[in-house]
């Protein structure tokens, strides 16, 4: 019975089978069965830090391959909207007597709650205001815009929003001292709590994005992605449901930045550079593009990967500093993209398949033209 | 353009925002008390930087025509010619100063157009049948395997190329009415000037130049009629690698070449190509002294470390205004793929 539903509903049975994982990561940190702690399972490669910060990009990528996967659109300063979360949050909890709102109110539970609400309402507005006009253009206009708008977030955050002085926004030193989140009296805060809090997100996040691919929208997003003119002579209004896709990114890029500020105590305009940005890209590519379900896993490759190769190359290459692994990322991003433009986790599904001798759907759009 | 055109707002508002734009910069160099030599100043400094756009840009359209890809990897060729030449400069190689800087400039040029066929023929071949999207985070990542690369071979320091007249770290400067202007400057325009004239003559004169615009203009029919579009593309690359060497290289003395030097300069080329409309040659020209002008113009009058802000701004002003680009009069914007 449990068998029969859960194979007829395997999104479902996926997200249930992620919680109840995440469940028992999380109580192995908290209760240490056996003196064991979570570290030590994985040899002190993937801490609950990784952990955390797994779910925090894996809400971003969410929301990205949405837009690239399945709206087909590529945007290249995401982390522009992942910024704008951060540092709203960091702004409005952190340097709240520059905004002159008072004490009572700032120091509240609820006002950290609020400001991350603002940061979504703001990220979603500018996403709506860009790219209604863009979207409406053929072509990859919206890489362009993003590209751009990303770059201008960051010496917006760089250089104190243009303000004279660094005041604001702290310039390369950025802001600290932002406050943990809590509700009522409940601190959300040792990071065995706070990785609870961003995985129910995430996974919320999850589950909204596969409800999205699997309506009404999803489709005419699938459709555009194979055929703009086909899917306009069909009804499907383009630009709408871009835009839509859009502004989903957006908003789910805003939160997760918010819930960075909130998890690091401090944001820095370093992780929403252009290159943040193409992390995020190579992210998407590695779990593959048009699926949701690839959002979580290219996130976790990329950010274990990369924890083995800060400790792998310095052994290798003598002096060589963090900088250096964006060769890696260059290839990899290469090889995926020329070999396996679906991403490796619908690539290798695609090819358990085939040895099954069923043949293999690629997502649309990725597939190769004869 | 006819008067219903000039009826409607969307016509009004680029010309109107470029006023104000203007206007603005005024204001602020006012409250500065800037003269019309500070001006002067700016203007030529801001075409110097923007001759260097204009050589990228020209990169960009040139591959854009043919393969219909926007190569993000056109930035890294300007640093790999930057730091091919320097590198050959700065080697033990038994010659004079100045017949190194000849074999450096060449080698230079030579270096990067190999690599540049190279990167065609390693990414951008195998997928050739992928979609467009595929294909620009190809270059991408080809953009940042280069970069990375040239991280381990050169290390993070800056560079030096000593400036062509004086072949020496200080260049000769010229004073015309309280106006500084460098030699190099000179050295930047004339060999734009002189890059431009060849091309002209290769794109109108030559066979090969011929093929290659019909690629541009109709892939198919170029096929029909007996050219490879597949040579054609490697040709493509080889000569926005060889534009980007050119321009990394006569820029390489007013700056410190470093291997990451090609992300903002690339990017900058990209936005002058957008601006020109990504298809015209001229354009591209056009919009990479404007945007050299305006930018440096811009950083004048306000924050020197937001001078890099204004060419996304205006990118972005382009895009949702004149998507064709400022030169053409019709609505309809290309199309990328």
């Amino acid at each position: 019975m449990l068998r029969r539903a859960l194979a007829r509903y395997p999104n479902t049975a996926a997200c249930l089978g992620m919680a109840l994982g995440l469940l028992i990561l999380g109580w192995i940190e908290i209760v240490q069965p056996g003196g064991f702690d979570f570290s030590d399972i994985t040899g002190g490669l993937v801490t609950l830090d990784t952990m955390v910060r797994i779910g925090i990009l894996s809400i971003v990528l969410v929301g990205l391959n949405l837009l690239m996967g399945y709206a087909g659109q590529i945007s290249l300063g995401q982390a522009a909207f992942y910024g704008m979360g951060a540092y709203a949050s960091a702004i409005l909890t952190a340097r709240y007597s520059l905004l002159g709102i008072p004490v009572a109110i700032a120091q509240s539970w609820w006002w950290p709650w609020l400001a991350i609400l603002f940061g979504m309402i703001a990220a979603g507005g500018l996403a709506y205001l860009i790219g209604r006009p863009i979207l409406n253009l053929r072509g990859h206009y919206l890489a362009m815009a993003t590209l751009g708008l990303g770059i201008m977030f960051y010496i917006l955050f760089r250089e104190n929003l243009g303000v004279p002085g660094d005041h604001i926004t702290g310039a390369f030193d950025g802001i600290t001292a932002v406050p943990r989140l809590r509700i009522g009296g409940f601190d959300l805060w040792p990071i065995s709590r706070y990785y609870f809090v961003v995985w129910t997100v995430a996974l919320i996040c999850l589950t909204l994005a596969l409800n999205i691919v699997n309506s009404r929208t999803g489709r005419a997003l699938r459709a555009i992605h194979g055929s703009e003119r086909a899917s306009q002579a069909a009804g499907v209004d383009i630009a709408h449901h871009k835009v839509q896709a859009l502004v989903v990114s957006a908003v789910f890029a805003s939160l997760a930045g918010s819930l960075y500020a909130h998890f690091q105590a401090a944001v820095s305009p370093k992780p929403f550079d252009f290159a943040g940005s193409l992390e995020l890209v190579v992210m998407s590519a590695v779990g593959g593009m048009a699926s949701i379900w690839g959002a979580p896993f290219g996130v976790g490759v990329i950010l274990i990967l990369k924890e083995v190769l800060r400790s792998g190359l310095r052994q290798v290459l003598r002096g060589a500093s963090g900088e250096h692994e964006i060769v890696f990322y260059g290839v990899l991003l290469v090889v995926i993209m020329v070999f396996m433009p679906e991403g490796i986790l619908v690539w290798t599904s695609a090819q358990l398949k085939e040895l099954r001798g069923r043949r293999a759907v690629l997502p649309p759009g990725l597939e190769r033209s004869p | 353009m006819s008067f219903t055109a000039l009826r409607s707002p969307r016509a009004w508002l680029g010309p109107l925002s470029v006023l104000a734009l203007i206007a603005v910069v005024f204001f602020l160099g006012e409250r500065m008390n800037f003269g019309p030599q500070q001006y002067m100043q700016l203007i030529l400094d801001g075409l110097r930087g923007g001759t260097i756009y204009a050589l990228i840009a020209m990169g960009f359209v040139t591959v854009f025509n043919v393969t219909g890809i926007i190569n993000f990897a056109q930035g890294a060729f300007v640093m790999l010619g930057a730091m091919l030449a320097v590198s050959i400069y700065d080697s033990s190689l038994p010659l004079m100063p100045a017949a190194k800087l000849v074999v450096a400039v060449i080698g230079g040029i030579a270096g990067t157009t190999l690599i540049g066929m190279l990167l065609e023929r390693l990414t951008i071949y195998p997928a050739r049948h992928s979609s467009p999207l595929t294909l620009i985070i190809i270059t991408v990542g080809a953009y940042i395997s280069m970069q990375g690369l040239a991280l381990i071979a050169w290390g993070a320091k800056p560079y030096v190329l000593p400036a062509f007249t004086t072949l020496d770290i200080a260049d000769k400067t010229f004073r015309i009415g309280g106006v500084v202007l460098k030699a190099q400057s000179l050295w930047i325009w004339g060999t734009t000037a002189l890059v431009l004239v060849g091309l002209a003559y290769f794109f109108e004169r030559t066979l090969t130049g011929k093929a290659l615009r019909a690629c541009a203009i109709n892939k198919r029919g170029a096929r029909l009629m007996g050219i490879s579009v597949n040579r054609m593309s490697l040709l493509a690359f080889a000569l926005a690698a060889a534009l980007g060497a050119i321009g990394g290289i006569v820029v390489a003395p007013t700056t410190r070449p470093t291997y990451d030097m090609g992300l903002v300069l690339g990017l900058k080329g990209f936005v002058a190509a957008i601006i020109g409309g990504l298809v015209s040659s001229p354009g591209a020209v056009i919009g990479g002294l404007l945007l050299g002008i305006l930018e440096n113009l811009a950083a004048g009058v306000t924050r020197s470390g937001m001078k890099d802000i204004y060419s996304f701004i205006v990118l972005i002003l382009v895009l949702l205004y004149r998507p064709q680009g400022i030169l053409r009069a019709g609505r309809k914007p290309v199309e990328a793929g």
